[in-house]
């Protein structure tokens, strides 16, 4: 996703290793990193999926104000079309976007006080006919992290599938 | 401690335990880090009822980010210089995952020794939910 302005900072990067299991003090411990290679804190790896944070119009997360596809009062806030109508809706991707492939090449690895920019180009798109899931529809797209001289840091690819029926398993 | 070209060969593995009994309180916890609210991971209402599934599953980048430990933890902090996942079955609550790496080929680029390295989870079951490759710079 494209994002303006993603603040790295040491408190996220601390509750994104926690949230993937990650004690490694080299994410948390300003003293245990000064004295490491890496001179200082890093990110994990995949932090930059968090950049997701910094998204004002992010379509995963719910909005003041706006219809929301999660449950409430109801099942989902944001009923699904009727078949023939319009399908670009959050239900939709909710419902059977998944994520197919991710990967990082890391020209440097990012730190606290790093303040990056991501760009996002579209990549190749392609269909796949599967038995589990019906028609496959994956879609490519790349993402350049640059930090706050313009330097490139991380490159990201992704590709996301959209499918015809719920996966299991 | 960073891996040294001097010390490893092709074929080396590292393995290791990355969740046991995977908690949907973790999922909540990763979709809070990381944004990515699509309640299909935290939403049993929706993701039953709308969505179709039989309950809520991990987001596929918390897999990532599990298997990365593995790798970082073998290859040393800040070494990476590629990391790539295809996400080939899903995570459900209540899953154990073990990742195992592999060194597939030492190199060196532009005077640099560089490891390449397979890698892949597994669920209690020995499905693959995870495989991909990384590479690692490495002390000479």
């Amino acid at each position: 996703m494209p994002v303006e302005r993603f603040p790295v900072e040491a408190s996220h990067i601390l509750m994104f290793a926690r949230s993937i299991g990650d004690p490694n003090p080299i994410y948390q411990s300003e003293s245990y990193a000064a004295a490491a290679e890496t001179g200082g804190i890093i990110a994990p790896p995949t932090f930059v999926q968090a950049s997701a944070q910094f998204d004002e119009n992010y379509r995963l997360r719910p909005k003041i104000g706006e219809p929301w596809m999660g449950s409430g009062k109801d099942a989902t806030g944001i009923p699904p079309k009727e078949p023939g109508e319009d399908d670009d809706t959050p239900t939709g991707m909710g419902a059977r976007g998944l994520h197919a492939e991710q990967h990082y090449e890391y020209h440097r690895h990012i730190r606290p006080g790093d303040v990056l920019n991501a760009t996002v180009k579209p990549g190749e798109t392609w269909e796949k006919q599967s038995k589990r899931a019906g028609l496959l529809k994956f879609s490519e797209t790349v993402t350049e992290y640059r930090d706050q001289n313009g330097e490139l840091v991380i490159t990201a690819r992704s590709v996301g599938v959209q499918t015809e029926k719920a996966v299991e398993g | 401690m960073a891996l040294s070209a001097a010390n490893i060969s092709v074929g080396d593995s590292h393995s290791d335990v990355l969740v046991e009994d995977l908690k949907r309180t973790q999922l909540v916890q990763y979709a809070g880090a990381s944004g990515d609210y699509n309640p299909v991971h935290t939403d049993e209402k929706f993701v039953t009822e709308v969505a179709g599934y039989p309950t809520v599953f991990a987001h596929g980048m918390l897999t990532m980010g599990m298997t990365g430990r593995l790798l970082t933890d073998w290859v040393g902090d800040g070494r990476l210089t590629n990391y790539g996942v295809r996400f080939v079955s899903q995570v459900w609550p209540g899953d154990t995952l073990r990742a195992t790496a592999e060194i597939t080929a030492i190199r060196e680029e532009d005077g640099v020794q560089l490891a390449d390295i397979s890698v892949t989870t597994v669920n209690q079951d020995d499905v693959p939910v995870v495989t991909g490759t990384a590479t690692a710079r490495l002390d000479p």
